[in-house]
């Protein structure tokens, strides 16, 4: 397998204003990335470092302005392919339907028997702890919990490349931890390759296989970090002691470019 | 039921009544107005004799005629007008002042153009509801949350099932809100043409009772129109409430 499983190659987003008026924003790159298939990639960085334009690029919904990106061997262009899955930062439930037929929405649009439809439907809402809740609406859970019905809809169709922008931004630090167990057991029961967007370090270092760190806008990768951890670890990696040196690292590279996200123009490092 | 809505309820039985005894008092003149008992029993003795059916049918068949394609037409423009930018900008300001204009005013117009028969009264209520409709509709589309416009494109949806598993359903409660001034629209806009000119429908022989002092025909035909256009709304209206409930919304 020498074929990444997506590359980024020379990817630039600049945003021209609407109406025409002021400087075009130079959101993102230039990018190089080659994700492995069946690895878990994290990217962090500081807010606003063009971290969900990276991933709405990833999915064809924009065209970047320059460079390239493939999937599987083939050009992404304007359509989001088959295989990839995508979770936004935004609650994207949909208020007029039940959990289940959330979960069960991108399902019904595929070739596939019923059958095997509503097993797939029950076995997410298992694992995504919703099964108690599978027949009221959106709005009457929690935005952590909406955003599981999220992630629910999006594993049914068991997409081989996931991409997931703050999944867990809703969600209290015990709960982050142990949803992070689940999208671990699930990465290794499925084979995906995972691409995580973060803005907690510790979630990165605990989760991932290798971690991106964005600069502050226009967003590069300005450092990547191997974790070398094992395939089958869990949300206990934090007691070991290499779990420090991780986060201590990602936070070396990010110091300064969270400073300059944050307004201080004359960071020192 | 709600303290307020018992309280409402109160207010209209304690005006009823009123109305009651001063039309009994002879304070109010039988010529004028009847008491509210003589009208129920007037509607009961029309609605027997069966004459007036084919007014009543003629009315509420146009009326709901001219709804359903004020609803259908305003939800389908206002698809196409929120795709079309320009367009939108143009019409905005048009849409805010429609309401403006004293449509019956066309009437004898439309006469000329579409005939002497139910066209022009459907067309009237068309005219009045179909805008109601369109800046609801536009209205409930800008709301759509533009994450669930991403998820119908990662999700390969071309533009009619995006318009009809997300947009439309999205921004329901506000084409229901439409929908109840359409309601209301075409109702007032046919029976007001056959008040005007018209050889039939119920505003024809609520204007031919009027001009024949002929109160037990008048007022159970209002009464009529008031019941079917508040219990129509009534039923949107809980239909609007219980998809607001759902979305947390009320
Ligand atoms: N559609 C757009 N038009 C103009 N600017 C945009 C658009 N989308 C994002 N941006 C800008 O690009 C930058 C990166 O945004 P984003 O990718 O959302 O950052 P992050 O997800 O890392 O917080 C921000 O400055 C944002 O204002
Ligand atoms: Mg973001």
């Amino acid at each position: 397998m020498t074929q990444p499983h997506i590359r980024l190659s020379d990817v630039e987003m600049t945003f021209s204003r609407p109406d025409g008026v002021g400087e075009d924003i130079h959101a993102l790159g230039p990018i190089q990335l080659d994700l492995r298939h069946g690895e878990f990639f994290a990217v962090v960085g500081p807010s606003g470092c063009g971290k969900s334009t990276l991933l709405e690029l990833m999915i064809g919904l924009t065209n970047p302005t320059k460079g390239t990106i493939t999937f599987e061997g083939q050009p992404i262009n304007g359509s989001c392919p088959d295989g990839i899955g995508v979770v936004f930062q935004e609650d994207a439930s949909f208020a007029w339907l039940t959990v289940r037929d959330n979960i069960a929405f991108g399902l019904r649009r595929m070739a596939l028997d019923r059958r095997e439809q509503d097993e797939r439907v029950e076995q997410a809402l298992a694992m995504m702890g919703l099964v108690e809740f599978a027949d009221v609406y959106p709005s009457q859970l929690s935005g952590g919990m909406r955003q599981r019905v999220c992630i629910a809809r999006t594993l049914v169709t068991q997409p081989r490349l996931i991409l997931l922008d703050e999944p867990f931004g809703a969600l209290d630090q015990q709960t982050r931890l142990l949803m992070g167990d689940e999208i671990l057991s699930l990465w290794r029961k499925t084979g995906a390759t995972i691409f995580l967007i973060t803005h907690a370090l510790d979630e990165a270092a605990m989760l991932a296989d290798r971690i991106g760190v964005m600069s502050s806008r226009p967003g590069q990768l300005i450092d990547i970090v191997e974790t070398n951890w094992p395939k089958d670890r869990d949300s206990r990696i934090v007691e070991n002691d290499a779990f420090g040196a991780v986060t201590a690292r990602l936070w070396r590279s990010l110091r300064v470019e969270s400073m300059k996200a944050i307004g201080k123009k004359d960071a020192q490092a | 039921m709600t303290k307020a809505g018992l309280i409402r309820l109160a207010l209209i039985a304690v005006l009823l009544g009123a109305l009651e005894v001063l039309v009994r008092i002879g304070r109010i003149d039988a010529l004028t107005m009847q008491a509210p008992h003589k009208m129920l029993l007037d509607l009961y003795a029309m609605l027997a004799s069966g004459k007036l059916n084919k007014a009543i049918a003629k009315t509420m068949g146009n009326a709901g005629f001219a709804f359903v394609i004020a609803v259908s037409l305003g939800v389908i423009s206002g698809l196409m007008i929120h795709r079309m930018r320009r367009v939108r900008e143009t019409l905005d300001p048009l849409f805010a002042t429609y309401y403006a204009i004293p449509v019956f005013a066309f009437y004898p117009l439309l006469i000329l153009l579409l005939g002497l028969g139910d066209a022009p009264q459907i067309f009237i209520g068309v005219m009045l509801g179909f805008v109601a409709v369109v800046v609801n509709t536009l209205n409930g589309l800008d709301r759509v949350p533009r994450v669930l416009l991403k998820t119908a494109r990662v999700n390969g949806m071309n533009g009619l099932e995006t318009a009809l598993k997300i947009t439309l359903p999205s921004a329901a409660p506000y084409i229901l809100t439409g929908a109840k001034f359409a309601v209301a629209y075409s109702l007032i806009g046919v029976i007001g043409a056959e008040f005007i000119m018209s050889t039939g429908g119920m505003g024809y022989e609520i204007s031919f009772a009027y001009n024949n002092f002929d109160n037990a025909t008048m007022y159970p035909l209002i009464i009529m129109i008031l019941v079917a256009s508040i219990s129509i709304n009534m039923v949107i209206s809980r239909w609007e409430k219980s998809l607001l409930k759902r979305r947390g919304l009320q």
